[in-house]
C-alpha cells in the first residue's frame, strides 16, 4: 500500500479523514482547554482574595 | 446505607484535588498508548470489508463515541442521584464536568455516523428511531448545561439537573434496542451479541482499543475539568487558599 492509495481510502477519503479530522479537533481542544480554564481561576481567585485583604486591611472593625 | 471507605475518601474535595493530580497523567498515558495502538491496527492491520471497502474505517471512532455518549450519560445521571442522595459535592462536581464531555462524544457520533451513512446509505440523514433518539440525548446534555448555568446557587443548579438527568435515563434503553423496536437503516448491534460477536477479530480488536482509549480519555478529562472548578467551588476554603498561594510561589500561574 503507497501512502497515496492510504490517504485516499478506495475513494472515500473525504468521508473517512473528515470522521477523524472532527473527532481529533473536538476531543483535542476539549482536553487542553482544561489545563487553561484551571491557570485563569487560579489568577481570578488570586485576585479576589487580595481584595479582600486589602479590604481588610482598611476596615480591620468590619472583619 | 453507607458509602464504600474508597469513595468517601475521594469524595472530600480536598482528597479529590490532590488525588486526581496524581491519578490524570497515568490515565493520559494509557489514552496515548492505547489510542496509537487502536490507530494502527484500524488502519493498518485490519483489512478492508467485504461489502463497504475502506469507508467502514469510521467505525473506529463512530462506534466508541456512540458508546461513550450512552456510558458517560449514565455515569452523570448516577453521580447526579448520588450527589442528591448523599449530599455529596464531589459527585455533583463529577455530573457537571461529564455533561461537555459527553455532549462532544455525542456530537461525534452523530456527526461520524452521517459522514458514514451517506455514502453506505445514500443520505446524510433520516429520522429514524436511532438516529433521532441519539439526538434527543445531546439535546439532553445541552439542556443538563444550560439549566445549571442558568442556576446561580451551586446547590439548587445540581438539584435541578439532577432530576433533569435521572428522568433523561429512559432514552438510553431506548437508544439501544432502538435498532431492534424499530425498522431502520442502521445495522443492529454486532459486538454486544456475546456469543458469536458478527465482527472479524481483526477489526474487533481495534474497535476495543479504541472504546478503552475513549474511556480513559474520559476519565482524564473529566479529572482536569474538575481539578480546576473544585478550586472555584470550594474558594472560601482554607486548602484552596493555600494551593492558590503556592501555585503563585512556584510561578506556575503568573
Amino acid at each position: 500500500m503507497t501512502a497515496s492509495e492510504f490517504f485516499h481510502m478506495g475513494g472515500y477519503a473525504f468521508f473517512v479523514w473528515s470522521s477523524y479530522g472532527i473527532a481529533t479537533l473536538l476531543l483535542g481542544w476539549m482536553f487542553i482547554s482544561p489545563i487553561f480554564k484551571r491557570r485563569q481561576i487560579i489568577k481570578e481567585l488570586r485576585m479576589k482574595y487580595r481584595q479582600q485583604e486589602r479590604q481588610q486591611q482598611d476596615n480591620p472593625a468590619e472583619s | 446505607m453507607k458509602l464504600p471507605a474508597i469513595l468517601h475518601k475521594f469524595s472530600s474535595p480536598r482528597n479529590f484535588y490532590s488525588m486526581s493530580g496524581k491519578l490524570i497523567p497515568w490515565l493520559a498515558w494509557g489514552f496515548g498508548l492505547t489510542l496509537l495502538a487502536g490507530l494502527y491496527t484500524g488502519f493498518f492491520v485490519a483489512p478492508p470489508d467485504y461489502q463497504q471497502g475502506e469507508s467502514y474505517r469510521i467505525m473506529f471512532v463512530h462506534v466508541p463515541a456512540a458508546w461513550m455518549s450512552m456510558f458517560i450519560y449514565v455515569v452523570m445521571a448516577t453521580s447526579a442521584a448520588i450527589g442528591l442522595i448523599w449530599r455529596i459535592k464531589t459527585a455533583d462536581l463529577m455530573a457537571s464536568m461529564s455533561a461537555p464531555i459527553g455532549a462532544a462524544f455525542t456530537f461525534i457520533a452523530l456527526v461520524t455516523g452521517s459522514l458514514w451513512g451517506k455514502p453506505m446509505w445514500g443520505t446524510y440523514w433520516v429520522w429514524d428511531a436511532r438516529l433521532t433518539s441519539e439526538l434527543v440525548l445531546l439535546f439532553l446534555y445541552l439542556g443538563f448545561i444550560a439549566l445549571q448555568a442558568s442556576i446561580e446557587d451551586p446547590r439548587n443548579a445540581a438539584r435541578a439537573g439532577a432530576v433533569l438527568a435521572i428522568v433523561g435515563v429512559v432514552n438510553i434503553p431506548i437508544i439501544h434496542y432502538s435498532v431492534e423496536w424499530w425498522s431502520t437503516l442502521h445495522q443492529g448491534a454486532t459486538v454486544s451479541k456475546l456469543d458469536k460477536p458478527s465482527i472479524h477479530i481483526t477489526m474487533l480488536i481495534p474497535l476495543l482499543l479504541m472504546a478503552i482509549s475513549f474511556k480513559l480519555y474520559y476519565l482524564a478529562s473529566v479529572l482536569m475539568r474538575g481539578r480546576g472548578e473544585v478550586l472555584r467551588r470550594e474558594q472560601n476554603s482554607r486548602w484552596v487558599k493555600d494551593i492558590v498561594a503556592a501555585e503563585t510561589q512556584s510561578g506556575g500561574v503568573k
